[in-house]
């Protein structure tokens, strides 16, 4: 890659144009990224630098829409049904999609394929389909839950959300599990049996902390699915389950307020620790498996 | 050796034939396999392919005409359309009691607004037609009233039509009603009815006692309230008035023997005449004895229709087959070719952009690659929402990337770019929302291309972009084949983003499925163009299936 001492004018001139023209398209990826973080301390409701921002003025930089964000109401109740609905849906797609996974990494596993495109589909299919489809099926559902079982009307609007949500979450669940599963290694639970563990043991203690790591980033993806689901939730969910993207959604396409910036950084935060932890773990899985016979 | 000799089966430690033991094994495992997948599969098929059979089955379904009005239906089945004739004063009769059911049951403004997707002004003729269906009927009561005054009791009629002890029920009529009253209030009507029709009333009277059994079920059943005591409504009355009008029925009514023969007499000998259907409907509209109206509800009355797939295409099903809309109401097609264009653009830039990118993160020592490869990542896990709402605050004409070329001097101050609300604004974000994942599937695969080949290829005498042409790009074919499958498929569903930068020019198809979904409320046109959309992709994900393997996809 370097460039050799023998290059030519024209080789020269062509590799550092290449890496001139690398750098402006990093710069292309990165920087939407990077502008709304010191937007978003603006101290005027202006979504450009202003003068005083360019000039480094502490006058023109403020805390003020991070204080709107946690005094608004309307921020707040939809940062908590984020929060809500997110891990439920998670945990549930972890769970079933763990089972599964395992399941079909087993040798003699009849229609394979056809139970694998399945499972995979609510990632294939584009959202708004699934959300068109799931907008007849739940509300049919939730008139069921509510008039035939009296649930309460607030109570089905979050299972109706948090079910259409871990639907979702359920393909990279499986996806992560089932590729860490192909390096593992399964003479390690046959020696577990061998020793007189019984299966549900040999689960928990041996199979499980090896597999934990693709358990966890397929858990981190489906939670950042639901976390950053917008469709869906608008078609199946109703105001009172309203999520921090609907907000935001709701909130760029009426009056576009600067609030939205400091969420965004706040998202950016966040994603950025998703972003380390599963890098970590990939890392750590990766390390097991060199460690483990193959 | 010796085992071996013995020329029976090999059997296994508990003394079964091994062969069998073995089956026996590997049908359990499988068995343990399946039983760990059912549940996830169960709560997949049900809560997500379930749902998505359902919306396929919506864009064909049209039971509506049929369910909200049987009779007519059934009568127009034998009317020739094609003719210059309308349909006979059958038809208007059924229609009559149709609508004014309907009407009771606040549905009539349905069908109204689910014919006006194949002819407009249906919805407004429907909606007035239901208010105005009391007045003839007002006018029969008068009439009826006049020629005896017990026709103004609700008592008399609820006497008349019901059975009593030892009297034969008229079932398939009380099963018919119920059926039909079902399919008005889309459920099952549960609550008790102390009211059932008698069988020779109903032989007498046909069309008041259809009428009355249709009313009861609604009070009764629907409503909780006590039959004998509540007002009948004025199509009582006007269908009283056909079935005594009708020629021939003092001649039926002397072979009767039941109650209120003495007032069904009276009426008998009043010399009543009988409605005029088709004039009453002519007083409410003159399109009502337009041949087109009539035309359209029988086109349409099918359980099953094409017609939203027709719609969805930019055509129509009309009596005489199918047709092109009028070119004004021509938006659809026309929107599929810009979704279609849009998201080869967004393609096209993506492997522009992502290409020299793959092939430097490729290149480098990992080090360094892994330092660079974060800020693929970073907007690759960033929230949809940041991506798109950071998009809208640079792309403004107060935004960040018009000041700055205002700074530098390109854009005069008073002709600021006007970036967003366009399709530009749409192909741009897009393309920098869904460029991970074209770079990290070409990345994966220029990781195996060796290096050697392309040194060979050079130490062979080849000019560098001959090595790199002939050599090293089409090792590197699968990698932009299966990153262009991903970001097309990716991009022709995408609603959040054309949505907000996209303005009226930029949008989608599936902006339009959820404009009909929450706005138009047209859900069958939306369930057609949500088929069409997801059989394109289906045919594009057996492609990447075929290139790359579902059993390849990685993340991150």
């Amino acid at each position: 890659m370097s460039l050799p001492i023998y290059a030519t004018f024209g080789q020269r001139v062509w590799y550092y144009a290449f890496r001139v023209i690398c750098a402006l398209i990093f710069t292309f990826l990165i920087t939407p990224i990077l502008v709304v973080i010191p937007l978003s301390f603006n101290a005027e409701n202006f979504f450009t630098f202003t003068p005083e921002m360019l000039s480094f003025d502490p006058e023109g930089y403020s805390l003020k829409h991070y204080r709107d964000f946690f005094s608004s109401n309307e921020w707040q109740r939809s940062f908590k049904n984020s929060m809500i609905i997110a891990p439920i849906a998670t945990i549930i797609s972890v769970c079933l999609g763990t089972l599964a996974a395992i399941g079909l990494s087993q040798s003699h596993v009849p229609f394979r394929r056809a139970i694998m495109a399945i499972l995979i589909s609510p990632m294939i299919v584009p959202l708004i389909i699934s959300a068109t489809g799931m907008f007849f099926f739940y509300s049919k559902i939730g008139n069921f839950m509510e008039d035939t079982m009296g649930l309460d009307r607030n109570l089905v609007g979050y299972i109706k959300v948090i079910l259409a949500h871990a639907v979702l979450g359920i393909p990279f669940v499986i996806i992560t599990v089932t590729a860490t599963l192909v390096g593992f290694d399964r003479s390690l639970t046959r020696a577990a049996a061998n020793m007189g563990a019984n299966p549900v043991t040999t689960f928990f203690r041996v199979q499980m902390p090896l597999i934990l790591p693709g358990v966890i980033s397929g858990g981190l993806f489906a939670f950042i699915t639901s976390f950053d689901e917008v469709v869906v939730v608008l078609f199946v969910g109703s105001a009172s389950q309203k999520t921090l993207p609907w907000q935001m959604f709701t909130g760029l396409r009426e009056q576009i307020s600067p609030t939205i910036l400091a969420v965004a950084t706040i998202l950016v935060g966040i994603s950025i620790l998703l972003l380390t932890t599963v890098e970590l773990l990939r890392r750590r899985s990766e390390r097991l498996r060199g460690l483990s016979p193959s | 050796m010796s085992d071996t000799a013995t020329n029976g089966p090999v059997l296994a430690a508990d003394g079964t034939p091994l062969k069998r033991s073995l089956s026996r094994a590997l049908r359990v495992q499988k068995m343990r396999a399946l039983a760990l997948i059912a549940p996830l599969l169960g709560f997949v098929l049900i809560s997500f392919i379930f749902p998505i059979g359902d919306m396929l089955f919506r864009s064909v379904e049209n039971q509506i005409v049929e369910h909200t009005l049987p009779y007519t239906v059934e009568e127009l089945a034998s009317w020739d359309g094609s003719g210059d004739a309308l349909p006979p004063e059958d038809v208007f009769r059924d229609m009559y009691y149709d609508l004014f059911l309907a009407a009771e049951m606040k549905r009539h403004t349905r069908l109204g607004s689910r014919l006006n997707y194949e002819s407009s002004g249906m919805s407004s003729l429907f909606r007035q037609g239901g208010r105005k269906l009391d007045d003839p009927g007002k006018d029969a009561q008068d009439a009826l009233e006049a020629v005896d005054a017990r026709w103004g009791a609700r008592e008399t009629f609820f006497e008349l039509f019901n059975a009593n002890e030892g009297a034969t029920v008229d079932a398939t009529l009380l099963a018919a009603q119920k059926q039909r009253i079902r399919w008005l209030a889309d459920e099952k009507p549960v609550g008790k009815m102390n009211f059932a029709p008698s069988a020779t009333v109903s032989s007498l009277l046909p069309l008041s006692a259809r009428a009355y059994t249709a009313f009861a079920v609604i009070t009764g059943m629907v409503d909780n309230d006590v039959v004998a005591k509540a007002k009948p409504p004025e199509s009582i009355y006007l269908a009283l008035l056909d079935d005594v009008a009708r020629p021939g029925f003092a001649d039926r009514l002397a072979a009767y023997d039941g109650p209120q023969k003495v007032a069904l007499a009276a009426l008998a000998n009043a010399g009543l005449t009988m409605p005029n259907y088709t004039a009453i409907f002519e007083d409410m509209d003159r399109d009502w004895v337009d041949l087109e109206t009539w035309r359209v509800i029988q086109t349409h009355s099918g359980s099953y229709t094409s017609g939203y797939f027709l719609n969805a295409i930019d055509m129509q099903k009309t009596p005489d087959g199918f047709e092109i809309q009028p070119e004004n109401t021509r938006v659809l097609i026309q929107l599929f070719i810009r979704t279609l264009i849009m998201s080869m653009t967004i393609m096209g830039s993506c492997i522009l952009l992502g290409y020299p990118v793959a092939w430097l993160l490729a290149n480098l020592p990992a080090r360094k690659a892994n330092v660079l490869m974060i800020l693929v990542l970073l907007p690759f896990w960033t929230s949809l929402l940041v991506r798109t709402s950071a998009w809208k605050v640079m792309l403004q004409q107060q935004g960040v990337i018009n000041d700055v070329l205002v700074w530098i001097g390109l854009v005069a101050d008073d002709s600021r770019l006007v970036l967003i609300n366009n399709q530009f604004g749409t192909i741009i974000a897009m393309t920098h929302i869904l460029l991970p994942f074209m770079i990290l599937p070409m990345y994966s695969v220029m990781q195996t291309i060796n290096p050697t080949y392309l040194r060979a290829a050079k130490s062979l005498g080849a000019t560098n972009w001959t090595a790199f042409w002939r050599v090293y790009f089409p090792q590197s074919i699968p990698g932009i084949g299966a990153g262009s499958i991903l970001v097309f498929i990716l991009s022709i569903g995408y609603y959040i983003t054309p949505e907000i930068v996209g303005g009226t020019k930029g949008v989608f198809i599936s902006n339009r499925i959820a404009y009909h979904i929450s706005s138009s409320l047209n859900w069958g046109l939306a369930a057609a163009l949500g088929t069409i959309l997801l059989a394109v992709v289906l045919l594009l994900y057996w492609c990447y299936d075929k290139i790359v393997g579902i059993d390849n996809v990685k993340l991150g």
